[in-house]
């Protein structure tokens, strides 16, 4: 985050980082920014007041998957539909681990841990889906491990106006060692994910011989070469296309378990930036919304206000 | 034409009642404004029900509005001189408040058989149902069909003509309290200003109603309401809440920052939300969030970007709140917190007014999390209570909770417009970036124990708060010694806001040996009853606190002077038990009432004859 910062150019002293509680939430105190370290689940709410207040500001939400999905779910909601122009870092590990090791709302159906000790019986949230669903501008995914990519994305959310979701799938040594290591170990991830590019075409696999094509509503996995096709025949991510859905079936490509038509394990989860869609920013509007109003009444003071309305003189 | 038979008034207490669809606010609002616009005092009380749109013309749709016009009014008045019903659900409802010999105004067009069926009366003759046709002056006015009448040209449906009747019975009364028409057709004017078809019919009405009067009740006593001489200045007839709204405004330009308002609609604090809104153009920042939580999180966050931040809500949001309320107290950011109460608990009686949230102010969050708990007395004060707590919260860092209710909220009165510069000046505790070399987040000033608070954006400053315990330095600390001292700081600096508060003042006989004493919204009716009492020579002071926590220094020294201490409060005795923790060796006596209504003045001066009887 240091270095996507420092790569843009922005001022440490105009950077503000605002977390909610969890183990995600400690990173305020290794950024040398102005920070504020919350309370469970508002640090969404908190940056966004900030963020209103001081649009000039470059406001970073860092949070988890207790913090942001499960106490603080309305509040990311609610900041996806307001667009408001904040950059999310979303730890994802599938576990609360500053409790000591329960199930989060994306742990998978099944997971045993401390409060689940015959796993749990309720279907996880995608964050990429909840985030579309919602009508969020802008979703990336990178593998915490993987700085290059982490700091593209991170990048990207800093440019893009409105609320923009990094969700990095990392994990705890402790209480969820491995959680992603069937997409993430390097012997598997080239042929298990899929880095998504503005206007290239969707190819992968450790050969790079592999891509994606539609086939009828669904993606499917093709091998080039096989079957005649070619690199033509493969789709081309286009990130800033309003319209959500194909984004949202690039985003749950390999969240099988939940039922979705087409989305098979054959399929690779996608990283890289997925969605980034221009909108109106709500800081930007709220601001704009006062100027506009501004031209229309004259008053500029309290006083001026309560004297052009009724009064009367008691002399 | 003027009435032969006027009675000069000193005060004058009028009830508007009607359907919630009659526009009873509406015609009382007019009423009152007119009021204070000629120099009378004045006092408002909306009672509205709950339910928005009970069925029309039953017992439970009944919404009322009374006013208190005269020389000198502290209170909306206990009962009233002058009662309008606008149907016999209305008369049903209100008749228990008009004073034996008063005037009942009511719609005859409206007691017919099934109007006085839905407001379960048995006969058709209600007066003697209820056994009052001896005791008022019984006028009846055929509002609905004179309303038709008067409109009969205009081509309006009957609906938008029904709509018109309150502005006819408005007619009616302004000629009962000889009120110039012109005035009144100067608030029609602004507020229909955009609807010039409506805009003329109420003209045209409010005209027909006067003049039905005027010419057809000669024989009905109309009144003459004195005024009194203010003090010089310019005023404007503001609400409680507008007012709340307006102080913040103030105290933000005053200290040059902006003000942002994060706030969940609740009744009955939303028109502070409603008020701030309109103020855009004053540069002022409102986000209706998604939930009570995000109200105070977005003034939170606002706050911590150098704005005023400000959250409003009443009982079940401070609940919301509260862990909020404890970041702002651990992260010692300015923060003002509005509750305006009501009746509880749970949802308890959303339109109701309460004192019932006092404690959950003081004492309602995890860990030792003290911070300002303070509390506005009249409608207008609500604007200095609003400024000052902004003030107490920018100077000292931290967050101050101001306590005002649905009674103080709704009512209006006149605010005497403050001068430029006439404020006290406001000057927010923040670090600048000449201090970036020895700048330390929670360094406190050895007398206020306040920490300089700096802004996001200045360069050199660059700091962490939050909800973890820190040391002096804003590290994270565990340490025994660290977190006892921390906490005794942060204490220390709200017992220090004492020493800038104003001392506790004590009004009436200066040889009584009764203090009677309240706080918040019950000012007006206690000081009416103490006032009475003093008019037939008993020996009484009063004292009225603004602030709660802290109390002002000379609190113990002044109650202790008092055989008789009586606290008389809207909750079961939460000041008075809050003092008695604070302030040894007191014996309080309590009168309280949970009844979600104002206090009656006359009850209170029961309560007040029977300590000092003993």
């Amino acid at each position: 985050m240091q270095r996507a910062m420092a790569e843009l150019g922005i001022a440490p002293s105009q950077t503000a980082v605002i977390s909610g509680i969890g183990c995600s939430s400690r990173m305020p105190y290794y950024m040398n920014t102005y920070g504020m370290h919350t309370i469970h689940g508002r640090g969404l709410a908190i940056a966004t007041g900030l963020k209103v207040a001081r649009p000039d500001l470059t406001v970073w939400n860092v949070t988890g998957d207790g913090d942001c999905l499960a106490i603080g779910g309305n509040h990311f909601i609610h900041a996806m539909r307001r667009n408001i122009d904040l950059n999310i870092i979303l730890f994802n590990n599938k576990i609360y681990g500053l409790t000591k090791g329960q199930y989060s709302p994306t742990s998978d159906r099944g997971l045993v841990t401390k409060s689940s000790p015959w796993g749990t019986v309720e279907d996880p949230f995608c964050p990429a889906e909840l985030c579309i669903g919602a009508r969020g501008t802008f979703f990336a995914r990178a593998i915490d491990g993987d700085i290059k990519n982490s700091i593209v994305a991170m990048k990207a959310a800093v440019g893009h106006k409105g609320a923009s979701v990094v969700e990095m799938l990392c994990n705890c040594v402790i209480f969820a060692d491995g959680i992603h290591k069937l997409v993430t170990d390097p012997a598997v991830r080239a042929d298990k994910t899929i880095l998504l590019e503005d206007g290239k075409p969707m190819i992968y696999g450790k050969n790079r011989d592999k891509g994606l094509v539609l086939d009828g509503w669904n993606i499917k996995s093709v091998t080039l070469g096989e079957n005649g096709i070619t690199e033509k025949d493969l789709l081309v991510h286009d990130a800033k296309m309003a319209d959500p859905i194909l984004h949202l079936k690039l985003a749950m490509m390999g969240y099988s378990p939940y039922g979705y038509a087409g989305a098979t394990d054959e399929l690779p989860i996608a990283l890289g930036v997925i969605r980034n869609v221009e909108g109106i920013s709500y800081d930007e509007a709220v601001a704009g919304q006062i100027e506009e109003v501004k031209g229309k009444k004259k008053a500029r003071t309290l006083r001026e206000l309560l004297l052009s309305g009724d009064t009367w003189e008691v002399k | 034409m003027e009435n032969p038979k006027i009675i000069e008034a000193s005060e004058v207490v009028v009830r508007f009642s009607g359907d919630s669809g009659d526009g009873m606010q509406l015609a009382g609002t007019i009423f009152s404004t007119v009021a204070a616009i000629l120099g009378n005092e004045i006092s408002t009380f909306p009672d509205y029900p709950a339910e928005m749109r009970a069925p029309r013309g039953s017992l439970g749709g009944v919404s009322s509005f009374q006013v208190h016009v005269g020389k000198k009014v502290y209170t909306p008045g206990d009962q009233c001189d002058v009662l309008v019903a606008m149907n016999p659900a209305a008369l049903k409802q209100n008749v228990k408040f008009l004073k034996k010999g008063g005037v009942l105004i009511y719609d005859e067009d409206t007691f017919v058989q099934s109007e006085l069926a839905k407001a379960k009366f048995a006969t058709l003759d209600p007066f003697t149902e209820m056994g009052i046709a001896d005791k008022y002056q019984l006028v009846g006015v055929p509002v609905t069909e004179s309303t038709k009448a008067s409109l009969a040209d205009t081509g309006m449906d009957a609906k938008s003509v029904a709509r018109c009747r309150n502005i006819f019975a408005l007619g009616f009364v302004f000629w009962l309290f000889n009120r110039p028409l012109k005035k009144a057709e100067e608030f029609l004017t602004s507020k229909f200003a955009k609807k010039p078809e409506i805009l003329q019919a109420n003209l045209k009405v409010i005209t027909d109603g006067y003049n039905y009067g005027a010419n057809t009740h000669a024989s009905v006593s109309t009144y003459r309401v004195e005024t009194r001489k203010a003090e010089p200045g310019i005023y404007c007839d503001v609400k409680g809440n507008a007012a709340t709204a307006y102080g913040l405004v103030a105290a933000a330009e005053n200290a040059g920052i902006r003000l942002f308002l994060g706030s969940y609609p609740i009744t009955p604090a939303t028109d502070i939300l409603h008020e701030l809104s309109k103020l855009k153009f004053l540069d002022v920042i409102t986000v209706q969030a998604e939930d009570e939580v995000s109200g105070i999180c977005t003034a939170i966050g606002a706050a911590f970007g150098g704005a005023l931040g400000v959250t409003s809500t009443s009982g079940p949001g401070i609940a919301l709140k509260s862990e909020a309320i404890g970041l702002a107290v651990m992260a010692e950011l300015p923060l003002v917190v509005i509750d305006v109460m009501r009746g509880g608990p749970s949802t308890g009686l959303p339109t109701k007014t309460e004192q019932t949230d006092l404690m959950q102010c003081i004492y309602g969050r995890n860990g030792e999390s003290p911070c300002v708990v303070m509390a506005a007395s009249t409608p207008v004060d609500c604007f200095n209570a609003a400024y000052n707590a902004s003030k107490i919260a920018l100077e000292h860092n931290t967050p101050v909770i101001l306590l005002t209710d649905a009674f103080l909220g709704n009512g209006s009165s006149s605010l005497r417009i403050p001068e430029p510069d006439s404020l006290p000046p406001i000057k927010p505790a923040i670090a600048t970036a000449d201090m970036a070399d020895s700048y330390e987040p929670y360094a406190r000033d050895p007398e206020t124990f306040v920490r300089l608070k700096a802004i996001p954006g200045t360069e050199g400053l660059m700091h962490r708060v939050g909800g973890l315990e820190k040391d002096e330095h804003g590290a994270i600390s565990t340490n025994p010694e660290v977190h006892q001292k921390m906490v005794r700081n942060r204490q220390a600096k709200i017992d220090s806001i004492a020493n800038v508060i104003p001392e506790l003042e004590v009004m009436g006989d200066a040889d009584a040996d009764t203090i009677v004493i309240g706080w918040g919204g019950t000012f007006g009716h206690i000081s009416a009853a103490v006032e009475n009492l003093r008019a037939e020579g008993v020996k009484l002071a009063q004292a009225h606190f603004e602030y709660i926590v802290p109390l002002p220094t000379n609190t113990s020294e002044v109650l202790r002077k008092y055989k008789n201490i009586l606290c008389c409060e809207l909750n079961n005795g939460q000041f008075a038990a809050y003092l008695r923790s604070k302030v040894e060796g007191i014996s309080i006596k309590e009168f309280n009432e949970v009844k979600g209504q104002p206090f009656q003045i006359r009850d209170i001066e029961e309560a007040i004859i029977s300590v000092v009887k003993g």
